[in-house]
């Protein structure tokens, strides 16, 4: 926590908590927001950020980001990869528990908020393991787990061995008032797929996942929350039909929540066309309409957070046959530009936007954050909203090159990011 | 997309052929010339001295990832008729048992000097991989990439469709069996299309048609003696073993109930009906014996025209194909 007292001057204040989106001031002292639209009688900042034009919020917060340390630093490292991310606004991370080692003891929650934060200034939280390495079968200790700083846990992209261990792991992190991240598909139907089943695959000759992959698995655990009343969260989101079911069990006054990859809202299984493994993606990107009730259901609240479902990768895990090359999109710093292409194309409003990066993963986890209420951490972001840039070699910071965007020109560049009331990153 | 994309793959800047990876994104034109180059070659590959020196100093390797006897003995003649040096690689059985990648693979067969690769794999994508990594003068030729394509073999299949019955355009084709899992369906399927056959029906039980029949432009029949209604050709699929432990179907004898090409299931054909088979064949259970050695059967002759059609796609790749056509045609 930094002592040094800011005042961020005439930029365009977006708060999508407080409904807040106009020209003020905003005063940062002890770490803490201190005021917002007046200065607090007696501030004199040591620090004046002079912003006009540019879009002052809460800093972003990242419900999914694989940093790939410990275990894969030929991929990635806390330092890389959570460098990046603090560039592009991003001031809280959630890692999935699948690191080597799995983060099942409160040791590897430790080390990773303890090394990631030290290596790039950004809060990481770790996202324990519903299961003892992830092994499906054995329940994490859960509660030493939450102890050492776990708000969620989640057994990532590992099924589990039955719907008896889904139940006691849901009953079991009920107990401990844990949040449950699901990442639904359904293993047996998703058999060796690996594109969307559709006309793609069909003329590619990919092996196929069936929406019902995905159907299927929402489909369990609501059941299963519903019966055990954890508190769940769906993580990324790849068909409109998951969306609808998952909408109308919010209706039904159920304790679900719901993210979607940035990737989802833009990019479908025809981009895949062509064997192009930049598009290798898990869950697989789905059709057009599965994107455009995507983009629905986002519209409408039903989905309330956009994730960067970050993923780096060395070149040679992109660079084989199609489904013998590993999923995932490098995506941290593409996070704000193709959350503005949504507003740029009438998706959100700006606050709505905003809001899926801020307020609503922070709802989601229970941080204070993801708002500029006075008291609450402050944890910032500044951007120029019409500044283009081209992804290149030049500008990336991500150890992973792996995004279908590469060489594209970006809307919106973040210039300030701040955590804690520190300046971690100024462009 | 895709059909752009696998254009500008296989395709030089003027339009002639660089590599032979699938049908989708190739023109009638390019078809038919492929096929009257074959119908050039025919000639040489009935002579007692079986040789044209089109690719003389040319090395080609055919690289198999999966095992494969009739697809690399063609392609091993047709190469050695047009007088180059082949060399025969089975990966299963080479480096990357040993952990090496593909990509290493080819790489280091690269630097030592090939001019064409001749790829056949488990995995739907890997010609086009293999094309989009190699040095710019290797041509590369899809021999099958898992359920994706196997356009010599549709060449081949068109090739004796042609000599048949001459025109494309009045053809029904039913192609029967396990079309979810064939590549060779995938690309009979788009050279049919491409050469202008409009009705094309692909025939067999829910669990072996592809989820999207619609993307290939084919209707689909669950029942034989419909889909059969009135076509000119049957093309039958191997059935493979495999299919029956992971619930498929439930057994060969239920399968050759349903949907084994018989007689009596030819009957409901044209008379004239022509029955195709990319083989190995299963006798007795996707066909039986008496229609694969039956009147209307061309499974030897398809076997036959496979190394003309392979010669002429492996000439047209190496740019020497075109020549050899226009002196014929300019011999006297």
């Amino acid at each position: 926590m930094s002592s040094e007292r800011i005042l961020i001057a005439a930029g365009r204040v977006v708060d999508p908590a407080s409904g807040l989106d106009a020209v003020q001031p905003v005063c940062v002292a002890d770490g803490k927001i201190v005021g917002v639209g007046h200065h607090p009688p007696g501030f004199a900042p040591d620090r004046e950020i002079h912003v006009p034009g540019r879009i002052v919020c809460p800093g972003f917060i990242d419900l999914c980001a694989r940093l790939r340390e410990p275990g894969q630093e030929h991929k990635g490292t806390l330092a890389s990869e959570g460098t990046a991310a603090g560039a592009s606004g991003i001031t809280t991370l959630c890692i999935p528990p699948d690191t080597k080692p799995v983060v099942d003891t409160p040791a590897v929650v430790r080390l990773i908020r303890e090394r990631g934060q030290k290596a790039a200034q950004i809060r990481m939280l770790p996202i324990g393991a519903l299961t003892s390495g992830l092994n499906g079968k054995d329940l994490s200790e859960m509660s030493a787990l939450k102890q050492a700083g776990c708000l969620a846990v989640s057994n990532g992209y590992t099924p589990l061995a039955s719907s008896l261990v889904l139940r006691r792991a849901f009953e079991y992190a009920a107990s401990h008032d844990l949040l449950v991240i699901v990442r639904p598909e359904d293993q047996e139907l998703r058999d060796c797929g690996c594109v969307h089943e559709g006309a793609v695959a069909t003329r590619l000759g990919l092996p196929g996942i069936p929406e019902a992959a995905e159907t299927l698995a929402v489909a369990q655990c609501l059941v299963l929350i519903e019966h055990t009343g954890v508190r769940a969260h769906f993580g990324q989101l790849s068909t409109a039909r998951a969306a609808a079911m998952i909408s109308e069990a919010q209706r039904r006054g159920l304790p679900v929540s719901a993210d979607v990859a940035i990737h989802q809202l833009h990019l479908t299984d025809l981009d895949v066309d062509g064997f192009e493994s930049l598009c290798h993606v898990s869950p697989p990107l789905r059709t057009a309409a599965d994107r455009d009730g995507l983009r629905k259901a986002l519209g409408d609240g039903s989905i309330t957070a956009i994730c960067s479902d970050h993923q780096p990768h060395d070149p040679d895990a992109k660079l084989d046959v199609f489904s013998a090359t590993d999923p995932g999109i490098a995506s941290v710093e593409t996070l704000l530009p193709l959350t503005l292409r949504l507003v740029d194309e009438g998706v959100l409003s700006l606050s709505e936007a905003v809001a899926r990066l801020t307020v609503g993963p922070a709802n989601i986890l229970g941080l204070p954050t993801g708002r500029l209420t006075v008291g609450s951490p402050a944890d910032l972001c500044i951007f120029e909203p019409g500044a283009t840039w081209q992804i290149n070699g030049s500008n990336w910071r991500s150890r992973g090159r792996n995004t279908p965007f590469w060489g594209d020109e970006m809307v919106g560049r973040v210039t300030q990011t701040i955590v804690g009331g520190q300046l971690v990153f100024q462009a | 997309m895709a059909t752009e994309r696998s254009t500008s793959l296989q395709l030089d800047s003027s339009g002639n052929l660089r590599h032979f990876l699938c049908i989708e994104g190739l023109s009638r034109d390019l078809l038919v010339r492929i096929m009257d180059t074959a119908e050039s070659f025919t000639s040489v590959t009935e002579q007692t001295v079986k040789k044209v020196p089109l690719l003389r100093g040319k090395t080609v390797v055919n690289l198999f990832f999966e095992t494969s006897t009739r697809t690399r003995t063609t392609f091993e003649l047709a190469a050695k008729r047009l007088s180059a040096d082949v060399l025969n690689i089975n990966i299963a059985t080479s480096a990357t048992v040993k952990g090496e990648s593909l990509l290493d693979t080819i790489r280091n067969l690269e630097a030592m000097q090939i001019d064409m690769f001749v790829v056949r794999h488990a995995d739907s994508g890997a010609a086009h991989f293999i094309a989009r990594q190699v040095a710019p003068h290797i041509s590369v030729i899809n021999a099958g990439d898992g359920r994706h394509a196997h356009p010599t073999q549709a060449m081949l299949d068109m090739f004796t469709i042609r000599r048949i019955k001459g025109d494309f355009a009045p053809l029904k084709v039913a192609i029967v069996g396990d079309i979810l899992h064939s590549r060779v369906a995938r690309s009979e399927i788009h050279a049919l299309k491409t050469l202008g056959v409009n009705e094309i029906r692909a025939v067999g039980p829910k669990t072996l048609l592809p989820a999207c029949p619609e993307a290939l432009g084919v209707q689909t029949f669950t029942d034989l003696d419909e889909g059969l209604a009135g076509v000119d050709v049957i093309v039958t699929l191997r059935l493979q073993k495999e299919r029956m432990s992971s619930a498929f179907i439930p057994s060969e004898h239920e399968y050759f109930a349903r949907f084994g090409l018989t007689e009596a299931r030819v009957a409901k054909a044209k008379p004239d009906v022509t029955v195709m088979h990319p083989g190995p064949i299963n006798r007795g259970v996707e066909i039986d014996s008496r229609v694969a050695d039956g009147p209307h059967s061309v499974i030897l002759r398809q076997v036959h025209y496979g190394i003309a059609i392979r010669m002429a796609i492996m000439a047209l790749a190496m740019r020497t194909g075109s020549d050899f056509t226009a002196r014929k045609e300019s011999r006297p």
